[in-house]
């Protein structure tokens, strides 16, 4: 399965990575907080991720590997 | 056994950006970072930082780094080069430190032709210091030294620095992108690391202008200040080659 | 064997000697002699040579030729060094060691290309901004501009600090033999150096930001104690105030010859009088002011300038004699008998007459232009 793995405690929640995603699969996790203060990203439908990695070129903060399995 | 598509370039330390949320100073390191590696020279590439938002730079390159006075980084660049003529040196720069109190720095090394790369991060603001008008502010836009919004009759027009950086004759590249969507970027690195591989090929001085944002400064989210470029930025900077008398890298 | 050459020519040639690999310049009177040999002799040298676009420009070329660890210098004149003090500034804050010479004139403002002395303040308070010094070496002869430029060298690498050279541009300007003795050169390692080696060793980074307060003054804190070790060693005086002289006159370059002079001419008199010529300006030979013979009741500080080190000498002295001051601006040079006028007055003894031209000087401004700058 393809992967995104998210470094969140680098996330600073700018969410460029949710507007670019073709697949419309990430958002902010509300339930979580991290050290810097923000909501950090998540993916909420890991199935349907290609792997295109556009969210992780995008991201200013390399917060976003991704893996094609 | 998984294939890594993407992860963090080791162009970069692990030290994590100090920039605003969304900034594109970060998507632009990356650019930088990624070409250091991928041509292999990030180990005898020496960073030099300016004074603003990417001051703290020389804490971000995974290379020898230093950090120079306001403007002054086309200088120490030259005097890193002259005396480590086989070392990649690039500044990083951005608009009030390249445009305004830099420029006479930044011109004479491309009049003599300096063998080194400059990246040129134009937001159109003072970012650092609270959102000061800039030369390269927009016309109407408001920054906190424009309040009422930048009048041409007071300060000009936005300054043009690929168009007057190609016109020196010693110059050897001069391309103006963008970073405000996935095809820009990838147009933004192929033409950062061109600017290295002409380094390498010792064709001289190249100067990459990249049309950033700056989300707080311009009082917009991350996702509108990126569309802003494309709307705003854009049709006042054209993007494009401006000179290139390099031949194929 | 003894060359003639002129002071610049001296400074230029020693600095090429001592390993000098990196010279940065900018035209300014009267110091140009020193780009002019430098852009003939640097490349058959091996170094480098660039006239840069302003002071501004060279002295951040320094800074990047001493980030990378090469043996560095750059050479300019009054005004122009005043447009290297961000520079200077920044130098001290990130610890690069390089080699600055002031060749002065008079100012303030363009002033004039005549010689003066009134940088003094601007060298030895640390020019620009935040807490700093420099050290300063003031050579009086042209050998000594030769012999001080390798020392400046070492004591650059040494202590990790750019070393600043005063002189006025009557000694650059002087011709005089010079003992040219290639001395030896301190080698010092600068494993620190930004050089692109991060191959061969954890990456370096050179900077003199901190945000952080406490960190900030650590850095303060440890510069300083470099500075308190440079104020223990290598403090630099020439003292020929000896038992038996009334006045100790104190005065430092080129115009201390002219202070020799009228020593010689108040002693035909019975007037004994010593030289104290601090070398380094900083850090000030204060110490010297307290082991003075007995027979010392007064000093004199002669200066081109309207009184600058006059203040080290007060402070020096603290109060246990009384300090007086001669000086000369505009670039205006103190003939002897001024000097030995100023000590008869002191001492209340009738004054000799100065036949000069100097009282018919009531140039306009027009008639100063002609001249030329």
């Amino acid at each position: 399965m393809n992967k995104v793995i998210f470094n969140e405690a680098f996330c600073k929640g700018c969410q460029l990575c949710i507007d670019v995603c073709p697949k419309k699969i990430l958002a902010l996790d509300t339930e979580k907080v991290n050290a810097k203060g923000y909501n950090p990203i998540s993916c909420t439908d890991m199935s349907a991720c290609t792997a295109c990695s556009i969210c992780a070129r995008v991201c200013p903060d390399s917060v976003i590997s991704v893996e094609r399995g | 056994m998984a294939n890594i598509v993407y992860e963090k370039s080791r162009g970069l330390t692990d030290t994590p950006f100090t920039y605003c949320p969304g900034c594109s100073h970060g998507t632009i390191h990356k650019l930088i970072a990624e070409s250091l590696v991928e041509l292999d020279v990030l180990d005898k590439s020496i960073a030099i930082a300016p004074v603003g938002c990417s001051v703290l730079a020389y804490e971000f390159f995974n290379c020898d780094a230093i950090q120079a006075a306001h403007g002054r980084a086309p200088a120490v660049a030259t005097g890193i080069k002259r005396v480590e003529p086989d070392k990649i040196v690039f500044t990083y720069q951005g608009d009030g430190d390249l445009a305004s109190i830099g420029t006479a720095e930044i011109i004479h090394a491309a009049h003599r032709g300096e063998n080194f790369t400059v990246i040129f991060v134009n937001n159109g603001i003072y970012g650092m210091t609270g959102g000061q008008m800039a030369p390269t502010t927009l016309i109407n836009q408001k920054t906190s030294t424009s309040p009422y919004g930048r009048q041409e009759s007071t300060t000009g027009k936005p300054l043009l620095v690929s168009e007057m950086m190609a016109q020196i004759p010693s110059a050897t590249y001069i391309e103006r992108v963008s970073v405000h969507d996935i095809r820009h970027i990838t147009q933004a690195k192929k033409a950062i690391k061109k600017a290295f591989e002409y380094q390498i090929a010792n064709k001289g001085f190249s100067m990459v202008e990249v049309i950033a944002d700056c989300p707080v400064g311009w009082n917009m989210t991350p996702v509108d200040a990126r569309k802003t470029i494309a709307d705003a930025m854009i049709p006042y900077y054209p993007l494009g080659v401006y000179k290139d008398a390099g031949g194929e890298a | 064997m003894k060359v003639l050459m002129k002071g610049n020519i001296a400074l230029s040639e020693a600095a090429i000697q001592a390993g000098c690999t990196a010279f940065f310049g900018y035209p300014i009177t009267p110091q140009n002699e020193i780009p002019e040999y430098m852009s003939a002799k640097m490349e058959p040298a091996g170094g480098v040579f660039i006239q840069a676009e302003s002071e501004v420009g060279a002295i951040n070329m320094v800074y990047g030729a001493a980030a990378a660890g090469a043996r560095t210098m750059t050479t300019s004149s009054s005004p122009g060094m005043a447009l290297k003090q961000e520079g200077i500034s920044y130098l001290c804050g990130a610890n690069l060691p390089c080699v600055i010479v002031n060749v002065a004139r008079c100012g303030p403002g363009l002033g004039g290309i005549l010689p003066g002395q009134s940088d003094y303040f601007q060298a030895t308070r640390g020019g620009g901004n935040g807490d700093y010094y420099t050290p300063v070496y003031a050579p009086s002869t042209v050998q000594e501009c030769w012999d001080l430029v390798f020392h400046s060298f070492d004591i650059a690498d040494k202590y990790r600090t750019p070393v600043m050279i005063l002189l006025d541009g009557m000694l650059g300007q002087m011709m005089e033999p010079v003992e040219t003795k290639v001395h030896p050169r301190l080698n010092v390692d600068k494993p620190w150096a930004t050089n692109g080696n991060a191959a061969s060793r954890p990456r370096n980074a050179i900077t003199s930001l901190s945000l952080f307060g406490e960190v900030l003054e650590a850095m303060n804190l440890e510069r300083f104690k470099v500075y308190e070790e440079i104020a223990k060693k290598e403090v630099m005086v020439e003292n020929t105030v000896k038992d038996g002289d009334t006045v100790a006159i104190v005065a430092y370059g080129a115009p201390s010859r002219i202070v020799v002079n009228a020593i010689d001419e108040l002693k035909e008199e019975g007037i004994n009088a010593g030289l104290i010529r601090p070398i380094t300006l900083w850090p000030y030979p204060g110490d010297i002011f307290l082991n003075l013979p007995s027979s010392v009741n007064h000093i004199l500080v002669a200066e081109l300038s309207m009184g600058q080190m006059v203040e080290d000498v007060r402070l020096a002295v603290n109060g246990k004699y009384p300090v007086h001051f001669y000086g000369r601006t505009g670039g205006v040079v103190f003939e002897p008998i001024e000097i030995a006028n100023k000590v008869r007055e002191i001492l209340g003894k009738p004054t000799k007459e100065i036949e000069s031209k100097i009282e018919s000087k009531t140039a306009t401004q027009d008639e100063n232009l002609r001249g030329g700058i």
